[in-house]
């Protein structure tokens, strides 16, 4: 398998000790990414949603139930499984920066990605995006709306990379090395909590590089060696254990 | 008959308005198709039962069992035309349309699968060469033009297109080079029955599927191929029954199902016998890896119990090895229609199970096992394919001479 590797590594610690689960995260992403609304909601297995917040539960009774809030962007796997199955290079990871990327006017809509992904961060429109009256008047300019048929996912708001660059170039500033907080997500951007961090994992002047050393980080799945960008972050033992399938004998990290 | 002179000559067909109430039979599953085909394309796949789960569904499932059934067509071709087995001359010819219509029909829903038909041609301008799926849309579009190559000379023998003397030299020329389209069939065959298997082997982010391998082939890529050719044989076979209870007729003698079933069978054997190792070694190795148990695996109050799995490895594989391989089970007519029943049902449970159970299976810890129910939209397409395999088979039994046993052994 083809390995890449970058100069920059954008990536992500989200701290879940902190995060309520207000869906603030969710919403900036809809809103920033134009990702349509969908006509019937109610089945949750049809919506767009690139950042998702899953309840994690100890599964203890009261009073020892404890429960914990996972937002899910794209992982921005260093080892995509998706990218790898494309049939027709609509998503690849070759650029710095690592993030994965998706061209949606060459995707053919097979759906093969969506099978890879074990995180289901990838959607498909299975409907062509209708936008309530007046709100395509105030759709983000910088970010593609996307036909039916095509898959999309989060992109770390690639075009904020983007413009942060086009910015660091016009103040003399090197693009390629840009400070701490020149680029950043939305959902980064809106968190009420500060529970997420956003950065360049291969910065030490960044915070993310420290967190994601912590012994309290952890990344989903990581035995199946997608090699996540995204890092989350806990002192709970019982949450560290969710992040990946423990047999019941192995310890969890950070223990 | 006013159709009669278009017979094979010496053949008893029914009336034509038997034969075109028949039709018109097949003619309202093609509508009901038709309508469905209509809807995905002008409203999209939301009309579907798929989800952001199960991008793949029944079409797949369906796709990938027709394949691995209509291996019969390459490997009888190259058991007939390489291995020089004559006796198959009597069953070549079914075989092939059988194939043809299973490449196409899986062609035709594959069109319907994919969310932006219209782009169903950059598989080949854009293709990624690291995707087995790129692999696959080569070499069914390849292997779909080879038996359509393999189909033609029998469409030619018509007794009206005979007369053409320009068809039937074609017809001619193209026996003679079939030994060749057999042999590219046979190549073409064997990757992408191997590569619709590596397209499940790869996906390390399914642990039901994922296999490693030999290279950059997962074992799945051989375990296809080896239940293709071990089913594939028995379909064929299947049809040919099918079709004499449908019309009343002896088209295939005994001996040759039986060499079909025995075929079938060392071939079934030949696969159970990877395939138990290889899912002993999934249980034992790669789950534990990756943090899972078997018992994970399955849940039967969704119906995707282990009883799947004993259904696929005993009661669809070891069984039906048996009675096919033992000469004196597979002589007696029923034991070989069920041992041959029982082994297509084997693969199409395999099929599903990749494609269906794979999806299912909460994959991160906190996540759920979901269900899938195909609706109407993806039935209707289905089943406008077997109708139109119906249709296709109708003809071509009432118009072109497939069985050469057929005037001896209605005699
Ligand atoms: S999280 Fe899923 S979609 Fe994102 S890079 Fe990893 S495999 Fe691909
Ligand atoms: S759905 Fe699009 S991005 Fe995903 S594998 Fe197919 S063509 Fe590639």
């Amino acid at each position: 398998m083809q390995a890449h590797t970058f100069h920059i590594k954008w990536g992500m610690v989200i701290d879940i000790d902190k995060c309520t689960g207000c869906g603030a995260c969710m919403v900036a992403c809809q809103a920033e990414n134009n990702v349509a609304p969908v006509t019937e909601a109610s089945n949750k297995l049809r919506t767009l949603s690139w950042m998702l917040v899953y309840q994690l539960s100890n599964k203890q009774d009261f009073p020892n139930h404890d429960v914990a809030y996972l937002p899910r962007p794209c992982m921005q796997c260093g080892h995509p499984s998706c990218s790898t199955v494309c049939p027709v290079v609509a998503t690849t990871k070759d650029e710095e920066g690592g993030i994965v990327s998706q061209v949606y006017p060459r995707c053919i809509g097979c759906r093969y990605c969506m099978a890879a992904c074990p995180y289901h961060a990838r959607y498909f429109n299975w409907h062509d995006p209708v936008w309530p009256e007046g709100l395509d008047k105030v759709l983000t300019p910088f970010t593609s709306v996307r036909p039916r048929g095509v898959v999309e996912k989060c992109t770390f708001c690639h075009h904020r990379w983007m413009a942060a660059k086009e910015k660091a170039r016009h103040e003399g500033h090197d693009p390629s090395h840009l400070a701490e907080d020149a680029y950043i997500p939305a959902c980064v951007d809106i968190c009420p909590t500060g529970a997420m961090h956003f950065g360049d994992l291969l910065n030490p002047e960044h915070e993310v590089h420290k967190l994601s050393k912590s012994p309290y980080a952890f990344r989903l799945l990581e035995k199946l060696g997608t090699d996540p960008q995204v890092y989350y972050y806990s002192k709970r033992e019982w949450v560290r254990r969710q992040g990946d399938n423990y047999l019941k004998h192995e310890k969890t990290k950070g223990e | 008959m006013i159709d009669k002179a278009l017979m094979p000559e010496g053949v008893e067909r029914c009336s034509l308005g038997r034969f075109l109430a028949w039709l018109g039979f097949i003619g309202l599953f093609l509508a009901w198709g038709l309508y469905g085909a209509f809807r995905i394309l002008s409203s999209g796949l939301g009309v579907t039962g798929l989800d952001n789960y199960f991008g793949f569904g029944l079409w797949i499932t369906f796709d990938l069992a027709v394949i691995g059934l209509g291996a019969g067509a390459f490997f009888s071709g190259f058991l007939r035309y390489i291995i020089r087995i004559d006796q198959l001359k009597n069953i070549i010819n079914l075989a092939v349309i059988v194939g043809f219509l299973c490449y196409s029909g899986a062609m035709i829903i594959l069109t319907l699968d994919i969310g932006q038909p219209i782009r169903a041609w950059f598989g080949y301008w854009h293709p990624n060469v690291h995707s087995m799926l790129t692999e696959v849309i080569f070499c069914i579009t390849c292997y779909c033009m080879v038996l359509i190559i393999e189909y033609l000379p029998i469409i030619f023998e018509n007794r009206k297109l005979n007369e053409i003397r320009f068809l039937h030299h074609m017809a001619h020329n193209l026996h003679v080079y079939m030994p060749l389209f057999a042999g590219v069939g046979t190549f073409l065959s064997f990757f992408h029955q191997g590569s619709l298997g590596g397209m499940y082997g790869v996906l390390f982010g399914r642990p039901f599927v994922f296999r490693e391998g030999f290279f950059i082939w997962p074992w799945t890529f051989f375990l296809f191929i080896a239940s293709a050719i071990a089913s594939g044989p028995a379909f064929t076979m299947l049809v040919a029954k099918f079709m004499e209870l449908l019309t009343g007729k002896k088209l295939v003698d005994f001996s040759t199902k039986v060499l079909m079933g025995k075929i079938a069978g060392l071939l079934l054997c030949f696969y159970m016998f990877f395939k138990i190792l290889d899912t002993w070694a999934w249980a034992q190795g790669i789950l534990p890896n990756m943090g899972l148990t078997f018992d994970q695996m399955f849940n039967s109050e969704l119906g995707y119990g282990t009883w799947l799995l004993w259904l696929e490895l005993g009661i669809c594989g070891v069984l039906p090895a048996i009675l096919l391989v033992v000469p004196a089970f597979r002589n007696r007519p029923a034991l070989l229609y069920s041992a041959a029943i029982l082994n297509c049902l084997g693969v199409v449970v395999n099929r599903f199970v990749f494609t269906v159970q794979a999806l299912a299976i909460p994959v991160m810890p906190f996540d759920t096992w979901q269900y899938y129910i195909p609706n109407w939209a993806e039935w209707s397409t289905t089943l406008m394919i077997v109708a139109y395999s119906f249709l296709i088979l109708s003809l071509s039994y009432r118009y072109l001479p497939v069985f050469p046993q057929e005037r001896k052994l209605n005699a």
